[in-house]
């Protein structure tokens, strides 16, 4: 049997157009030895959805600068429940006050990364959760 | 198997677990394969194939419109390189493709080459027969951007378009090494820039000088791809390329012959892991390194007796 690989949907939601944050961690992702799916700037949470169910990815990272997060990271876990994909891993990073950050991990999203987090620590932080599945 | 059933009732979900088994060779893969089987030929498969970022996704993007606006079930693999030394990938070619990801009769997936060499990964194959299976009428496949001979596209496309662009020095020459042979059709992309004519007229050059093909000449078309341009006439080569192979007899022979390669290949890799598995298992292959390193034998004789050892149980 082949090795299995984790597989991760990044996007990019919102309306800001930097993708930087987001292409940085996509890179470090696959120097990890993940299959990055990259789906490029200014992605609605339902497209996101879409293309995570059709990838069939175990997680959805998402960076965002523009201060949507409130609206955006949540949605994209409601959706995901909608079309019985609650089981894929979801993950915020951007520009994120602290004061955020408890309420969007009720509404379901595994951890945020707040800029400066050494990528290192988001890729054992999947390592970690998705491992003992892959 | 009842991921196999929800997946052709339209389940996107069971689809895409189907397609992660099938590339990660898991064994109820087999299962869901033998399945399928019944229920593959109809769709047409299409490469798409050319230097790298010559316009292949966009071209793409743009040619499932195109079919959309007649309702048919479209569904796209996405070839990309995987990192020899790591094993990870960057997927991109979604990021041309992203107003399909709405449309339900639309299915997308991206693929790594996971070591395989020749624009696409081993995985490909079966997984456009899962696709095909599950009723989608078209399946592209956009190989890996490697501008040399891509020939693995071949043994699992029905039709395979070259993408050319101009502006890549005067050297068609050099890329035409094996793509004049496997083109159904060319496409001159990025005919907004200059040179673009003169591209299509070389092209058409070296094709009328190869004298292979007598039956179907491949066309040279032309297309903006980011503008839409020359969009339909490329979709109508499509059909026709098909209404060709059908009416001529050479689908039913090009299949034969994808039939046998396949069934050859999986008998081989079959055969392989039960033997290298034995070999493993039994401790033996450390036993045969030492007598090669020490020359008490050779691997022709080891092979013989590997083989023996093999037959009889
Ligand atoms: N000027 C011009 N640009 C185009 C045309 N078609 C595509 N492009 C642009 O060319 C770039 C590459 O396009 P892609 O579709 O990603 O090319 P690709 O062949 O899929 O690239 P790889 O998958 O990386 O090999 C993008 O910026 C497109 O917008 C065209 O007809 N004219
Ligand atoms: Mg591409």
């Amino acid at each position: 049997m082949a090795e299995k690989r984790i597989r991760v949907l990044v996007a990019k939601p919102g309306l800001d157009g930097h993708d930087r944050g987001a292409k940085v961690i996509a890179r470090s992702l696959r120097d990890a030895g993940m299959e990055v799916i990259y789906t490029g700037l200014r992605q609605t949470p339902e497209q996101i959805v879409a293309a995570a169910i059709q990838e069939d990815v175990d997680v959805v990272a998402m960076s965002l600068l523009s201060g949507a997060h409130n609206h955006l990271f949540p949605k994209v876990v409601e959706l995901l429940k909608e079309k019985n994909a609650e089981d894929i891993l979801v993950l915020g990073g951007g520009v994120i006050p602290e004061a955020d950050i408890p309420f969007l991990k009720e509404r379901g999203i595994a951890e945020i990364f707040t800029p400066g987090t050494p990528t290192g620590k988001v890729v054992k932080f999947i390592r970690d959760k998705i491992g003992e599945k892959v | 198997m009842e991921l196999v059933q929800r997946a052709r009732q339209g389940d996107r979900r069971a689809l895409a677990r189907l397609i992660t088994l099938v590339e990660n060779e898991a064994p109820e893969a087999v299962e869901a394969l033998q399945e399928l089987y019944l229920f593959t030929g109809k769709a047409q498969v299409i490469g798409i194939t050319g230097p790298p970022g010559s316009g292949k996704s966009t071209l793409t993007d743009k040619l499932v419109k195109e079919l959309r606006k007649e309702k048919k079930k479209v569904a796209v693999i996405a070839v990309d390189p995987t990192s020899p030394f790591t094993g990870g990938a960057i997927l991109g070619d979604r990021i041309r493709m992203s107003d399909l990801n709405l449309d339900e009769d639309v299915y997308i997936r991206s693929m790594g080459t996971r070591g395989s060499l020749g624009g696409l990964s081993a995985a490909t194959s079966a997984a456009t027969k899962v696709l095909d299976a599950c009723d989608f009428d078209y399946v592209f496949i956009e190989t890996v951007g490697v501008g040399q001979s891509e020939v693995d596209i071949v043994k699992a496309a029905d039709t395979t378009i070259v993408v050319m662009v101009p502006g890549l020095g005067d050297d068609i020459q050099a890329i035409k090494a094996g793509i004049l042979e496997i083109g159904d059709f060319f496409v001159v992309n990025k005919a907004d820039r200059d040179g673009a004519n003169r591209v299509a007229l070389e092209l058409r050059m070296m094709l009328d000088l190869n004298e292979q093909k007598l039956v179907w000449q491949p066309p040279v078309l032309m297309s903006v791809a980011n503008q839409n341009q020359g969009i339909a006439e490329i979709v109508a080569g499509i059909k026709d390329h098909f209404t060709y192979l059908k009416e001529s007899g050479e689908l039913a022979i090009k299949r034969r012959e994808r039939l046998e390669k396949e069934l050859l290949e999986i008998v081989s890799k079959k055969i392989y892991r039960q033997i290298a598995d034995k070999v493993q298992r039994e401790g033996k292959l450390k036993q045969y390194l030492d007598s090669l390193m020490k020359k008490e034998t050779d691997p022709y004789t080891l092979v013989k007796v590997i083989l023996q050892d093999v037959i009889k149980t």
